[in-house]
């Protein structure tokens, strides 16, 4: 368990990182460093959000796939990397 | 024989059958009975009686068959966070390591890239329409000015940002006129607002040509006119509003007043007013006791004086004046301003200079020579100055050749020269919350929105004031409700125009920018 806290530190740690959340499958956040009602917030919608985009992407093609996501907001770029157990979510600074 | 029971006394009737049966027995019988009968009425019984109201009760029953009771209560947990830090190790997720492990490396890869990334930088999503990025909130008029065909000379707001003050007079017009003319000032935040009623009016006897409100004191004044006298004025006084003026003194100026400046920092608590006329003096006036103002400091703009990196003394004699047209103190050096001149140049001016200026211009108090430094010419006169609210070294002019220039304070060149307008460009001012943006008053009737981050040499917006192509004399930013911008115009209407969101927020690199461009030279 100790590589998994040390893995999210070493993401948290990253230039302009803002906070990083972990979810399952079902939406509903394990890890966060941010406060709850955020960490809530973006687990359930971009739960939602990846799982349209993964069907979107197969929709159009059956053999392709989603591997990442990334949304570019006008404060935050939010970035989420995809797996059929758990949801990576990142939310950044852009760049200074 | 019985006497009749007690109990027959009582009725008459009865009474008397008895002493008839008496009678008879005598008839049948030797006793002899001396009866001797005595007669009374009884008096009547009292008789009495009451009754109540028959009472009447019912009686009725019922049974429920079956009674439940259920309760429920929530408890309160002060730490409501899904996932706590310490429960979090605890929790076991099956393949959570793994799934880190296998995100880590494209994650970290993204997290570089987007840092590093400059593709989206002032990329701004168009949500809305154009037209919706600016509107007109209030068109303002005096019609006693519309009647005499004036023109809206400066406008100002005041520093809580709910009252705008505008000037009337003639911009055109070179003669010396004794038609009177009006400051108007209208309060936008009071309810029933009327735009062709202002809730002040003031007749001024001359042409007002600039007009400015004090940055603390809402409710003063200045004014400067055609005739180069400086008034003050307080609207909260209601039926006298002058409360100082110059008078036409030797001190006074001798040529139209351009811009007349309220100086933050007064001395003692005592009003300080600072004045530029195309006479070629810059007069600092104090109030004092009387309604009267009174000559402080000055500084006279001498041709001969002026550093001589550039040709300004080309033509004329040495010791004629340079006509000042606008002057711009600098947001972060109390003691630099820049002041555009009627040749096109602009000097870079410092208060604290000692060398006395070479004029005949005979003064109570001696005037000093403030120019430090010449920046390269405009094509014609300069109208207007505004030194950078954001970086101490930009500031932008604009002038009668249609152009606005960008300037750093360290190099004559301008960094940019934009061609706005084929007339004139009456005035220019910075965005008081967006550091790469700033607008511009141009002789076609326009106000042009430039944003340096954009397009550095085309307007990004631009809004049609006046429908007749009459041009727009003079705009200001609102300085503390920063989406209102107000511009007057030739036809003598003040418009109030609400500017979307888009000017109201700073982008996320624009100090970044803003620095970069000051960086650059043009050598």
């Amino acid at each position: 368990m100790a590589e998994v806290e040390e893995t999210l530190k070493r993401i948290q740690s990253h230039k302009g990182v803002i906070g990083t959340i972990v979810v399952n499958a079902e939406g509903i956040p394990i890890r966060t460093t941010l406060d709850n009602s955020t960490t809530v917030q973006y687990a359930g919608l971009l739960h939602q959000l990846s799982i349209k985009a993964r069907s979107t992407v197969r929709d159009i093609d059956p053999q392709n796939d989603l591997t990442f996501l990334r949304i570019r907001s006008k404060k935050h770029e939010i970035m989420v990397a995809p797996d059929k157990e758990y949801l990576l979510i990142v939310v950044q600074n852009p760049s200074e | 024989v019985r006497w009749p029971p007690a109990g027959f006394t009582h009725g008459g009737q009865t009474m008397a059958a008895a002493v008839t049966g008496s009678g008879l027995l005598q008839t049948t019988s030797s006793v002899h009975l001396n009866v001797s009968v005595q007669c009374f009425t009884l008096p009547p019984p009292l008789q009495k009686s009451c009754q109540t109201n028959p009472i009447s009760t019912k009686e009725a029953s019922l049974q429920v068959s079956a009674v439940s009771e259920a309760g429920t209560q929530t408890e309160h947990r002060q730490d409501q966070r899904v996932l706590d830090v310490d429960l979090g190790p605890l929790l076991d997720y099956p393949d959570l390591g793994e799934f880190l492990k296998r995100v880590e490396g494209i994650m970290i890869k993204e997290l570089k890239k987007n840092w590093r990334s400059h593709a989206f930088d002032g990329y701004e999503v168009n949500w809305e329409d154009q037209n919706k990025l600016v509107s007109c909130l209030h068109t303002l008029q005096y019609p006693a000015a519309l009647e005499q065909q004036l023109q809206v000379t400066a406008v100002t707001w005041n520093c809580t940002g709910s009252v705008i003050a505008c000037s009337y007079g003639r911009l055109g017009d070179g003669d010396w006129s004794t038609e009177k003319s009006y400051v108007c000032t209208w309060n936008l935040d009071r309810r029933g607002l009327k735009p062709n009623h202002p809730d002040v009016i003031v007749e001024v006897p001359s042409s007002v040509m600039c007009l400015a409100f004090h940055p603390s004191q809402p409710s003063l004044i200045a004014g400067g006119l055609f005739n180069g006298e400086v008034l003050l004025w307080d609207t909260s006084l209601t039926d006298d509003p002058l409360i100082g003026r110059t008078g036409l003194t030797p001190d006074t100026h001798t040529d139209a007043v351009y811009q007349v400046i309220n100086l933050p920092w007064p001395q003692g608590n005592k009003l300080q007013i600072l004045s530029i006329s195309s006479d070629g003096k810059i007069l600092v006036w104090q109030m004092e006791k009387e309604g009267k103002l009174t000559l402080m400091d000055g500084f006279a703009l001498v041709a001969h004086q002026i550093p001589s990196n550039t040709r300004i003394n080309k033509h004329g004699r040495g010791d004629s004046a340079v006509g000042g047209t606008c002057l711009s103190f600098s947001h972060f050096d109390q003691s630099l301003f820049v002041v555009g001149v009627e040749g096109g140049y602009l000097l870079k001016c410092f208060s604290g200079a000692q060398t006395s200026a070479q004029t005949s211009a005979a003064t109570s108090v001696p005037l000093k020579a403030p120019a430090q430094f010449t920046f390269s010419p405009h094509g014609g006169p300069v109208y207007s100055v505004d030194c950078s609210p954001f970086h101490r070294n930009l500031f932008l002019s604009a002038g009668t050749d249609g152009h606005a220039h960008l300037y750093s304070m360290l190099q004559a060149k301008p960094l940019a020269s934009l061609n706005l307008s084929d007339k004139y460009l009456f005035s220019i001012r910075w965005s008081p919350v967006r550091p790469l943006v700033f607008a511009a008053a141009s002789g076609e009737g326009e106000i042009l929105f430039c944003d340096l981050g954009k397009s550095p040499q085309k307007p990004s917006w631009c809004i049609k004031q006046t429908d007749n192509g009459k041009p727009v004399a003079c705009l200001e930013f609102n300085p503390s409700q920063t989406q209102l911008l107000a511009a007057g115009d030739a036809n003598g209407a003040v418009k109030i125009w609400q500017l979307s969101s888009d000017f109201n927020e700073q982008g996320a690199r624009e100090m970044i920018l803003l620095d970069d461009i000051a960086r650059e030279t043009t050598d």
